[in-house]
């Protein structure tokens, strides 16, 4: 069974963003980027069902520019066996990923795609569920457990009030919250093999799609600040402040 | 054109968030639909009908959506689609689950979770977990949205709009529900809760999450968890509060044993007072806080709870 696993490059969780002065977007120039955390859980994941024997074959891919390659590299460092990157300068609404996305699945004919749930960057929390459209298979996201049933997946789900279990026919698409495991490192020698690994560039163009823009970022803002308050020294204190000042307690 | 608005519910009741996207489709336009999907649900039409802004309620009550899967409700939802402008839905875990899939069957973009309305094509929305709000115009003919319901105040409910029964009866026919395990608990939800106190990894384990039992229940208040909290295996995942959980904004947030990670106020810091309780004087989470208070929250919490 292959399992085609998308990922993204993002700014890496610790760093917090700024917004560029003239409000057009972040500033992105010189902050570290990483792979996104829930797609980093995808590919773990893959590895998995791969060391239980049920895949066979991982196939990573990411669409952006050619910096993409650092975070397919280590994809292909935490077990996947190829990556292929399609290189584009645009900034891709989520439909356009997943139009991208579907003329992978059609040529790779996975029988299951993994993806992180959202990415940190725009938080969207979309792609996996408009490929799931696409291809027209079954979607289970927010995944915190994936069971492979012959034919069928079982994914067990992060929902509002707990978790649900749904029964997905195959081939299906996965999206995984973070409780579906803990990612491993990477260890120096798998670093040094995954250069070796085949990555593909393609580019954007060759899928022959309209990928014009859907949406405008007309601008971004700072959040408002919210001012630190005031440090109490007891709870009989705090209390008093809570019922007194603030009056959110009666 | 209209707005139609997918009712979040349990076949049982109407989730109050559904009373803000309503909020949010009102700043939009004035001809709004309340759909209401699920199997044995006139209760929640009956609700759905009082809903301040609503003209029509479109009821499908059929067994294949009594589970809400994705996979049905789109395609339930794109035969509606013809006859509406923008459609809207809760940012919870349901709408979240369906809308992107009702969008790439209709070949245009979702706006995620906005948090307010310049124009009928033009939305706020946080990205980078909030510390940027980004203002995008959507481009294509229909708008499909979702409303992040913190950003909206509920309409009220006491109107009386006409119930329209629906035949369609959608099914994909590629997924079914197997289980729910769901949290049963007599608190408010944290989505609705007025005063929501939460734990986190400084709690240590999961018994002293009890500690903070009885300040909810003499504060009426949900208990939430930070990521690091469930990660740990503290508290279940239904109680995580953050840029991948709940996005909370009541009228009291208390956090205790909570350093404040930026993923994590992402989750809290719209809640109107912020009181943090924190042995470390420079856990981040002070920077935020209207009011901290450094100490030992094994000290902290037993005197709270009798002082209050």
């Amino acid at each position: 069974m292959k399992i085609l696993v998308p990922i993204k490059r993002v700014i890496d969780y610790n760093v917090k963003v700024r917004v560029k002065p003239d409000n057009s977007n972040v500033d992105l120039a010189n902050v570290k980027m990483a792979i996104n955390p829930f797609c980093e859980i995808a590919v773990e994941e893959a590895v998995r069902l791969k060391e239980a024997g049920i895949a066979t074959e991982i196939i990573t891919v990411s669409i952006g520019d050619k910096a993409c390659q650092e975070q397919l590299r280590t994809a292909l460092a935490l077990g996947a066996d190829r990556a292929i990157l399609i290189d584009t300068e645009q900034q891709l609404d989520s439909l356009n990923i997943a139009k991208l996305l579907q003329k992978v699945v059609e040529e790779e004919q996975p029988q299951i795609i993994i993806l992180g749930k959202q990415a940190i960057d725009n938080d969207n929390n979309q792609t996996g569920q408009m490929l799931a459209a696409l291809t027209g298979f079954a979607q289970g996201t927010f995944a915190s457990k994936v069971d492979i049933d012959g034919n069928k997946v079982n994914v067990t789900r992060e929902v509002d009030d707990g978790l649900q279990t749904l029964a997905l026919n195959l081939p299906a698409i996965i999206t995984c919250d973070l409780r579906l495991n803990e990612p491993r490192y990477a260890s120096l020698p798998s670093i040094m093999k995954a250069k070796r690994k085949p990555l593909e560039v393609k580019s954007s163009a060759d899928y022959g799609l309209d990928l014009s823009p859907r949406t405008n970022l007309l601008s971004v803002s700072s959040p408002t600040e919210r001012k630190a308050g005031i440090i109490v020294e007891t709870v009989d204190e705090l209390v008093d402040k809570l019922k007194n000042e603030a009056k959110v307690i009666s | 054109m209209s707005i139609l608005v997918v009712a979040e519910h349990d076949n049982n009741e109407l989730r109050a968030d559904t009373l803000k996207t309503v909020a949010a489709a009102q700043a939009i336009g004035d001809e709004i639909h309340l759909l209401v999907a699920g199997s044995d649900c006139q209760s929640v039409a009956q609700e759905a009908a009082k809903v301040n802004g609503i003209c029509k309620v479109l009821v499908a009550d059929q067994a294949i959506y009594t589970h809400q899967l994705a996979e049905n409700i789109s395609l339930l939802v794109t035969e509606l689609a013809s006859d509406y402008e923008h459609i809207l839905a809760a940012a919870l875990t349901t709408g979240k689950n369906f809308m992107p899939r009702v969008a790439a069957l209709l070949d245009v973009a979702q706006i995620s979770d906005i948090i307010g309305v310049e124009s009928a094509d033009t939305f706020i929305r946080p990205i980078y977990a909030g510390n940027a709000i980004a203002t995008v115009k959507s481009l294509d003919r229909k708008k499909v949205i979702t409303v992040r319901p913190t950003g909206f105040d509920a309409v009220a409910s006491d109107g009386a709009a006409e119930i329209v029964a629906l035949d369609n009866n959608t099914n994909a026919g590629i997924s079914s529900h197997v289980s729910d395990n769901l949290s049963v608990s007599e608190r408010p939800e944290l989505g609705s809760a007025g005063i929501i106190i939460s734990g986190g990894r400084g709690m240590q384990n999961g018994e002293n999450f009890a500690l903070l039992n009885g300040i909810a229940d003499k504060l009426g208040a949900a208990i939430g968890a930070s990521r690091a909290a469930v990660d740990a295996g503290f508290a279940p995942n239904d109680m995580q509060v953050g840029q991948t959980g709940k996005i909370v904004a009541p009228d009291l947030y208390i956090a205790v044993g909570i350093s404040g990670a930026i993923q994590h106020l992402a989750g809290m810091k719209d809640s109107k007072v912020i009181v943090a309780i924190n042995k470390d004087a420079e856990a981040p989470i002070f920077q935020v806080a209207d009011y901290g208070l450094v100490a030992d929250l094994f000290d902290v919490l037993p005197d709270l709870e009798a002082k209050l």
